[in-house]
């Protein structure tokens, strides 16, 4: 242990992996567009996620217009709202955040992060993405099919997800589930690559233990990833087989319209535990990458060393096995057996213990830290509240006789977007602030992003936070319109108002992050190759930004763990991993280069 | 690049679990003497485990689920031959060969090992006919039922779940057998050109021929076949 904590040195070992031989491209095409580097393949990755993810906020505003504003707008007549409500779960969940944080982040930030020289099958990674890509477009096909896409809630479920009535149910259904398995099999492909990467490409000196916790998060969440996709996988190909040829995997016996359906003798619990067994584990595959990256930001820009590294670790690694047990938590009122709410619930409150150690350690780095408030500080620290706010109201919901009550109503609404959406949302954006720099060797604008952040946090605040009382009022969600009812007072309709106003608000301000993107790339202030005097080796690379093989000749060897800021006795107030210790006997001396 | 390590030139490691977990936390890999493509195929296989594990268990709950009786595996599987009414016996014949070609494969990797390209390529097409003979008798077995009125959505017998899981899981894993058929012959003609001895790249990938891909594509075989094992188990003899 006082090895890490320390960097105690010791003798560098030899290599044990002869280099990499990188496939290098020949002319425009294969250098950016159908390129075999990491760091192509990341960028891609985000901009194609940022892409979609623009169609799933209009998709919010225009559902927040019908929720504030019921009756103004007649193209959103009941069907188009589920089609949006849907469009926007699943863009979100998946198609934006699984694939920012894993494909994105990922690729651009694991090779560099461990000091390889790429991804270890780049062929497979080039091809993760453009199958990816097939997904999206699949996905975006459904717009413009006969019908729309399917307005089945994010969830799916059968048998309504398939049944005449719901919207999207000739065309739209279908072409949700084959891009989901499009998604899943490029998703694989990545995966399977960066996890590889991270346990048999890092270079040397690069232990587990000195793995930044970015690193960490991402490959944990990859991990869970390649075990929970599967289920999804295998719920899609029963259903498109339920709803094209006619089998019966989800479908009990049903009459419509006075009519009996062909259809007899399926569980559509079957296809819940399924969907949730992928569905719980991934709001962890969006959570862990953000734990990790904000333990990185929350370090840097407060120069100090993460408090509790190891158990940092283990918590990350705890988190993701126990959120294989906890799925039936979704399906409290599915109507499955009353017995295994008493198992899960349990389950899901002891996931409160590791993440509340995770919470204590970012508090306790900030500690007397030398805290900057730079625009990814702001963000990471707007991560933490967030977090533990939408993390106290999962225990409400966690406990079956809390959950009862407030299940479908706005409440669940409300505490999902918190965890699950404006947190790890919070650290996308400080991410992207952070390494901006390196991706292009200029920095964003700090006007801009605070502007950015501010109206973003408050904003955010401002239209989750009165959606809670929303929810206790009993207002339900997924419901077009709330009509007259004996328990909502009219009050709750001018909250509803104020909510959608601020929504159109906060969406307008990430357009204002789109454009700094933009115009930094030209604009910017020069950043240098490393601007927030950052440890970790994907500052120290000999170009910014990096070229095609991250580093020169000799790969980086690594000497000490991530977190060696303000160090005693040493000049500078942070020492780059990839720099040695000093002969002994002259350690006191300090050593400042 | 991603060649093994011999096991020789690594430092001693200490013996059981503490030799694990001195194995995971040390530097550069995590999985020492194990190249790149073989610890990402035992990965990927994890996860095939998971999409297998999926359909077998959903197979099961509407099982349970259905209130309709469920056919008799041993009647539905049952030949007439010579006379003889003969219960599951294309499906041993199945079994044994596909069991058969793991044995064909582990021959063909250890040759592969002794670098002997003839003996190699023979045992790779060997193990190629018997994954093809399998798949043949498969679609046999689908016409047969399929002639008897079976249909994913029902069947002459009962539970219309039964020709629904039927078709699914076995067609599942027909597709991994045909696709290893493929990999099978492909990597035979490798062998057989001496791609592997003159670490010839690969058309798309790039990557150089080693003999380790010859034990690579046998763990996947392997594999296909272990699941079978358990459909076979799970699907036919309950």
């Amino acid at each position: 242990m006082s090895e890490i904590a320390h960097g105690a040195g010791g003798p560098i070992p030899a290599a044990e992996v002869p280099e990499m031989e990188l496939p290098h491209p020949h002319g425009w095409w294969s250098t950016y567009v159908f390129s075999q580097d990491a760091k192509v393949i990341g960028i891609q990755y985000s901009l194609t996620a940022i892409a979609i993810g623009l169609v799933a906020l209009v998709l919010s505003w225009l559902m927040r217009l019908q929720l504030g504003f019921p009756g103004t707008f007649s193209f959103i007549d009941p069907p188009a709202y589920y089609q949006f409500i849907t469009m926007h779960g699943m863009i979100m969940v998946v198609y934006l955040l699984t694939a920012l944080f894993l494909g994105g982040f990922g690729n651009y930030l694991i090779p560099l992060m461990l000091g390889a020289r790429d991804m270890v099958f780049p062929f497979v990674n080039m091809l993760s993405y453009w199958i990816y890509l097939l997904a999206v477009l699949v996905l975006v096909a459904s717009f413009f099919v006969p019908g729309g896409p399917t307005g089945a809630g994010w969830t799916l479920y059968p048998p309504q997800a398939i049944l005449s009535g719901t919207p999207g149910r000739d065309w739209g259904i279908v072409l949700m589930l084959v891009s989901l398995c499009l998604f899943i099999a490029g998703f694989t492909m990545g995966g399977l690559n960066y996890v590889v990467t991270v346990l048999q490409a890092r270079t040397r000196g690069m232990t587990l233990m000195r793995m930044p916790l970015t690193v960490w998060g991402i490959f944990t969440a990859t991990v869970m990833a390649l075990l929970a996709f599967p289920a999804l996988f295998v719920g899609a190909v029963m259903m498109l087989l339920d709803r094209l040829i006619g089998t019966s995997f989800f479908m009990p016996m049903l009459v419509e319209f006075g009519q009996q359906l062909r259809h007899g003798g399926g569980s559509p619990i079957l296809f819940q535990h399924l969907f949730w067994f992928f569905g719980h584990p991934e709001v962890y595959i969006v959570a862990l990458p953000a734990f990790g990256i904000v333990s990185d930001l929350i370090s840097t820009h407060a120069r100090r060393n993460i408090f509790g590294y190891r158990m940092m670790v283990w918590a990350i690694v705890i988190i993701g096995a126990l959120s294989f047990v906890v799925w039936a938590h979704h399906m409290y009122v599915s109507g499955m057996n009353p017995y295994f709410g008493f198992f899960f619930a349990t389950t899901t409150l002891i996931i409160a213990i590791p993440t509340a150690i995770k919470v204590y350690n970012w508090l306790l780095t900030l500690w007397r830290g030398n805290i900057h408030l730079t625009v990814p500080m702001l963000f990471a620290l707007g991560f933490i509240v967030t977090f533990v706010n939408g993390g106290l109201t999962g225990l409400f919901l966690g406990n079956v006789v809390v959950d009862v009550p407030l299940s479908d109503t706005m409440f669940v609404v409300a505490h999902f977007h918190m965890v699950m959406g404006v947190a790890p949302v919070m650290v996308i954006f400080g991410g992207i602030y952070h390494w901006y720099p390196k991706v292009t060797g200029r920095m964003l604008d700090d006007t801009m992003g605070k502007i950015h952040f501010w109206v973003t946090f408050l904003g955010a605040y401002a239209i989750f936070f009165p959606m809670h009382y929303l929810g206790l009022l009993g207002v339900p969600r997924r419901y077009h319109e709330i009509g007259e009812t004996s328990f909502v007072p009219a009050s709750a309709q001018d909250l509803n108002a104020f909510i959608s106003v601020v929504a159109l608000v906060v969406g307008a301000a990430q357009l204002l992050f789109l454009f700094n993107l933009v115009w930094s790339l030209r604009y910017g202030r020069e950043s240098g190759p490393n601007p927030w005097r950052a440890t970790t080796l994907e500052w120290q690379t000999p170009q910014t930004p990096p070229g095609h093989g991250n580093w020169g000749p000799e790969l980086p060897v690594v000497h000490r763990w991530a977190y060696d800021y303000a160090v005693p006795g040493v000049a500078e107030d942070f020492v780059p991993q990839n720099q040695p210790h000093p002969a002994p006997g002259h350690a006191a001396q300090g050593h400042a280069t | 690049m991603d060649t093994a390590t011999p096991h020789a030139t690594l430092a001693a490691r200490p013996a059981g679990w503490t030799g694990v977990v001195a194995d995971w936390s040390s530097d550069q890999r995590s999985f020492k003497g194990a190249s790149w493509g073989k610890v990402m195929m035992w990965i990927f296989l994890l996860s095939d485990t998971f999409i297998f594990g999926c359909f077998l268990l959903s197979y099961m709950t509407v099982r349970m689920s259905t209130t309709v009786p469920w056919p008799n595996p041993s009647e539905v599987f049952a030949l007439e031959i010579f006379g003889t009414h003969m219960p599951l016996i294309l499906i041993a014949i199945m079994t044994f060969v596909l069991i058969s070609s793991s044995g064909t494969m582990a021959m063909a990797v250890n040759y592969a090992y002794r670098r002997d390209r003839r003996m190699t390529t023979a045992l790779i097409l060997a193990t190629a006919l018997f994954g093809a003979t399998f798949v043949g008798m498969q679609a046999f077995e689908w016409s047969k039922l399929i002639h008897e009125g079976v249909r994913p959505w029902g069947n002459p017998w009962g539970a219309e779940q039964f020709g629904a899981a039927f078709f699914t899981i076995t067609g599942f894993h027909g597709t991994h057998v045909t696709i290893g058929v493929i990999m099978l012959l492909v990597m035979a003609r490798k062998v057989w050109r001496g791609d592997l001895d003159a670490q010839r790249p690969g058309a798309l990938t790039g990557r150089r021929g080693r003999w380790e891909m010859v034990e690579i594509a046998g763990l996947y075989w392997h594999f296909v076949d272990l699941v079978w094992v358990f459909i076979f188990a799970l699907f036919y003899l309950w």
